[in-house]
């Protein structure tokens, strides 16, 4: 009889003390009104005003070593580098909690908000509606026209590529790289324009001929495509089309559609164990890390740096610029850029990381622009 | 085990309303507390009659198994801390006062975010602005929004389990009733409400035709519904995305998994005209098949039937009835609130469809459905529970920094510990009766 009674009045005594406790700790950790919020601020060294970032994740969560993780690490960087004083995240698990994470950010007087991905195009263009003195951001998104409180960031990725397509053409022992894509559209053949302009200044400056197969600016919807239905996920065609692309000479090639890039990842590491020295660059994130199993094939990938972009566009929305326009990640401002090579960085002798370092500068100075090699 | 001698459960419900009693006092709590001391005398009070005293005596398993969880759930939040054990041998006490405090205030939080801010709503509700009403009453409108799909996808499990079958591919047959729902609700356009009745009915169908199938399978063929149905799980989220990357579902040209927007007259009108509000009239459709569940399975010849497969189904074969129609059925009828469910969270919630529509929604029914004790009122509030728990988790993120994943964690032990009574029993030596159907009958179905 104690026992039972002892178990029964223990466990309802840490119900009700976590409850009391819960009661009389709720005034000092979450203040009900602005106005509480800006005195229990104060007491932090008022030298910056007080600024609230915030980011809500897609369904892809945390965790995914890509975009998500990549913005809350811009977000914590932003906390560091003083832009923001206060930072809060919030994770969507279904489609239905992006509208409510952002009402939640808001009601939370959140002063800058990022989200993340076109999955979040809509509730992020009806939340900033709605919000109008809150400073929205989404990464890899863009409007057309432009919301006013709304910063779309994107990157030139056709000036990462650039590195990428000179960085191959040095290593390319047999003069032949290969590309695809998953839809010819501008946010894939960014890329691929990249991979041509490096190509042909590095053929200049080399006096070489390193071509460039599946892909010519001239005619961007001619080149090779993955299958229309499924051109981010199909890994079969990933595979056949490397595996093509190896046959005709290719000894590096560059998927840039999505999940399907795994495939030809896959024939890349089949044909080293085959004996045959060839090479893959990947694209969006440093896929080394996003994609392992694949440390033998990966050369470098041509990324979109969303920790600093994201970091970037608070700084921006804390000086007063609510949106209105896009941030476009570049080399100039390091939200671009090419991956370190990892395991493959004995492929890359010191005479190309000079050209590269070169051609880098060149690109952020303006000097050399991606255009000026299309033709 | 051992029979230790029992304390009269009155006693124990008033040991419980005295510390209430104390603890109030002593911290001058909000109104959340009083609500609680009296529920607690309104079930000391309903322990007076029989009936009464049978259904607090069914809540006493639920209610324990949830104690347990978030006291175990709040022991892992201190243990996952990694400056915990460096902290702990600098400063023992003090350390340990304050991961308490963090648990305390953590559970705080999800009640807030879950319900409300008491003192929040008292103040929009004294300034009468539409907008502040709507933010203070934002977190009970999204627990609402959340149990919705739950109550359905949790009164098809139950119902299913009643019968016997175990009905795992909930989780199927809500995307193939959302995207039944969202075809019709995209293409057909019709005026309101015919339009959203024809989008409904879609989603219905459709629910119910991807849970025939393996109704029908067990029924002829005797294959087990366990694996066809999770098995068709994985076949409905490959026809949703593939159906998703067509000018099926999106517009022609499109790039992004997204199907078009519902038509307006084919979607569910939202319950409350106040901002931020979005619980929507797919609630009232819940609660009406919660109501209809009930009468179908404890007023209907049917529903007779569907119970006694589920209770012995030799004995019902003996009695003259026909266990593979009772299968097919049982299975069909599930299926569709499972599809109804889709169907709502597509025309009422999100108004398009795309990959992210349920976080799980058909998974989390089997727990509902146990917890409930596979009976319909008993879904709805665990439903409830659940719903809270999913829309709680944001406010706890938010203030404390909890990541949500705590509640996946917590969920699951709750169902542990509903799955384990006899664990329950003697961790709290009450007595739990076990004639009490908690856990649906595990037999093997002749046909």
């Amino acid at each position: 009889m104690s026992t039972r009674l002892l178990a029964l009045g223990a466990s309802a005594a840490i119900v009700f003390a976590a409850c009391g406790g819960g009661a009389s700790a709720a005034p000092t950790t979450a203040p009900t009104s602005a106005a509480s919020a800006a005195a229990s601020g104060t007491p932090a060294p008022s030298a910056a005003a007080a600024f609230k970032a915030c980011l809500v994740t897609d369904t892809g969560g945390l965790g995914d070593k890509g975009f998500n993780d990549n913005a809350l690490k811009g977000l914590q960087d932003a906390k560091k580098a003083g832009y923001a004083t206060e930072i809060k995240n919030l994770e969507s698990k279904k489609d239905a909690d992006y509208t409510s994470n952002i009402d939640a950010l808001v009601a939370d007087n959140c002063q800058s908000i990022t989200t993340v991905g076109f999955n979040m195009g809509d509730a992020t263009k009806a939340g900033a509606a709605a919000n109008k003195d809150v400073a929205f951001s989404i990464v890899d998104n863009a409007y057309d026209p432009p919301i006013a409180n709304v910063t779309g960031i994107v990157f030139a990725t056709e000036q990462a590529g650039m590195l990428a397509g000179y960085l191959a053409a040095g290593v390319s022992a047999t003069g032949k790289i290969g590309t695809y894509g998953g839809l010819p559209i501008p946010p894939v053949t960014a890329f691929m324009d990249g991979l041509w302009a490096g190509i042909k200044y590095y053929n200049q400056e080399n006096g070489k001929n390193v071509t460039l197969l599946g892909y010519d600016p001239s005619k961007p919807k001619g080149g090779v495509l993955a299958t229309a239905g499924n051109p981010w996920g199909d890994t079969d065609f990933g595979n056949q089309q490397a595996n093509a692309f190896f046959q005709e000479g290719v000894d590096i090639v560059v998927p840039v559609a999505g999940g399907t890039g795994i495939g030809s990842f896959t024939a890349a590491k089949q044909a080293q164990a085959a004996g045959k020295k060839v090479y893959a660059i990947g694209v969006d994130t440093d896929q080394y890390i996003t994609a392992p199993g694949f440390e033998s094939v990966i050369l470098t990938s041509i990324q979109k740096i969303i920790d600093k972009a994201v970091a970037d566009t608070i700084h921006l929305a804390q000086q007063g610029t609510k949106g209105g326009t896009n941030y476009v990640g570049t080399l100039a401002n390091g939200g671009v850029g090419i991956a370190p090579f990892h395991n493959l960085a004995n492929l890359v002798p010191a005479a190309l990381q000079t050209g590269l370092d070169a051609l880098k500068g060149k690109i952020s100075a303006g000097t050399v622009k991606v255009a000026d090699y299309l033709k | 085990m051992s029979r230790l001698p029992t304390v009269s459960a009155n006693m124990v419900w008033a040991v419980l309303g005295l510390i209430a009693a104390v603890v109030m006092v002593v911290q001058k709590l909000y109104i959340a507390l009083a609500v609680f001391a009296l529920l607690i005398l309104a079930i000391a009070a309903t322990r007076r009659t029989v009936r009464g005293r049978a259904f607090t005596d069914r809540l006493k398993l639920p209610v324990l198994a949830l104690l347990s969880a978030f006291l175990v759930g709040g022991i892992v939040l201190i243990l996952s801390d990694l400056e915990f054990y460096s902290k702990l041998s600098a400063n023992p006490l003090g350390t340990l006062e304050a991961s308490f405090g963090r648990v305390v205030v953590a559970y705080w939080e999800l009640l807030k975010g879950a319900f409300g801010d008491i003192p929040k709503i008292s103040t929009a509700l004294a300034s009468g602005d539409r907008n502040k009403i709507g933010i203070a009453f934002r977190p009970m409108s999204e627990t609402l929004l959340a149990t919705t799909p739950l109550i359905l996808t949790g009164l098809g499990v139950a119902i299913a389990f009643r019968s016997g079958v175990f009905n795992i591919g909930a989780e199927g047959q809500l995307k193939i009733g959302a995207v039944f729902g969202a075809w019709v609700g995209i293409w057909i356009p019709l005026p309101f409400p015919f339009g959203l009745i024809l989008a409904i009915a879609a989603g219905v169908l459709g629910g119910a035709l991807w849970a025939f199938i393996p109704g029908i399978l067990k029924a002829k063929t005797g294959a087990h519904e366990v694996i066809t149905t999770i098995m068709l799980n994985a076949i409905a989220q490959q026809i949703m995305l593939a159906l998703l990357l067509t000018p099926i579902l999106r517009p022609e040209g499109s790039t992004t998994p997204i199907s078009w927007p519902i038509l307006e007259a084919s979607q569910l009108p939202l319950l409350l005209a106040l901002p931020k509000l979005r619980v929507h009239w797919g609630l009232i459709l819940a609660l009406v098949a919660a109501v209809g569940t009930s009468w179908l399975m404890f007023r209907t010849t049917r529903g007779f039937e569907f119970r006694a497969a589920g209770l012995n189904p030799r004995a019902a074969g003996y009695a003259g009835m026909r266990a593979g129609r009772t299968i097919v059925l049982a299975m069909t009828v599930s299926g569709a609130l499972a599809g109804l469910a889709g169907a709502v969270e597509v025309l009422g919630t999100n108004r398009y469809l795309s990959p992210g529509i349920s976080p799980g929604y058909g998974w989390d029914a089997i727990s509902i459905a146990l917890l409930g004790g596979t009976r319909p009122l008993g879904v709805v509030i665990a439903a409830f529970l659940f719903g809270a728990l999913r829309a709680g988790g944001q406010g706890m993120a938010l203030a404390t920094g909890v990541p949500i994943d705590l509640l996946g964690f917590i969920s699951a032990l709750v169902i542990m510990f509903v799955a384990a009574p006899r664990l329950v029993r003697e961790l709290y030596r009450v007595r739990i009766s076990s004639a009490a159907p908690q856990t649906p009958k595990v037999v093997e179905t002749p046909v």
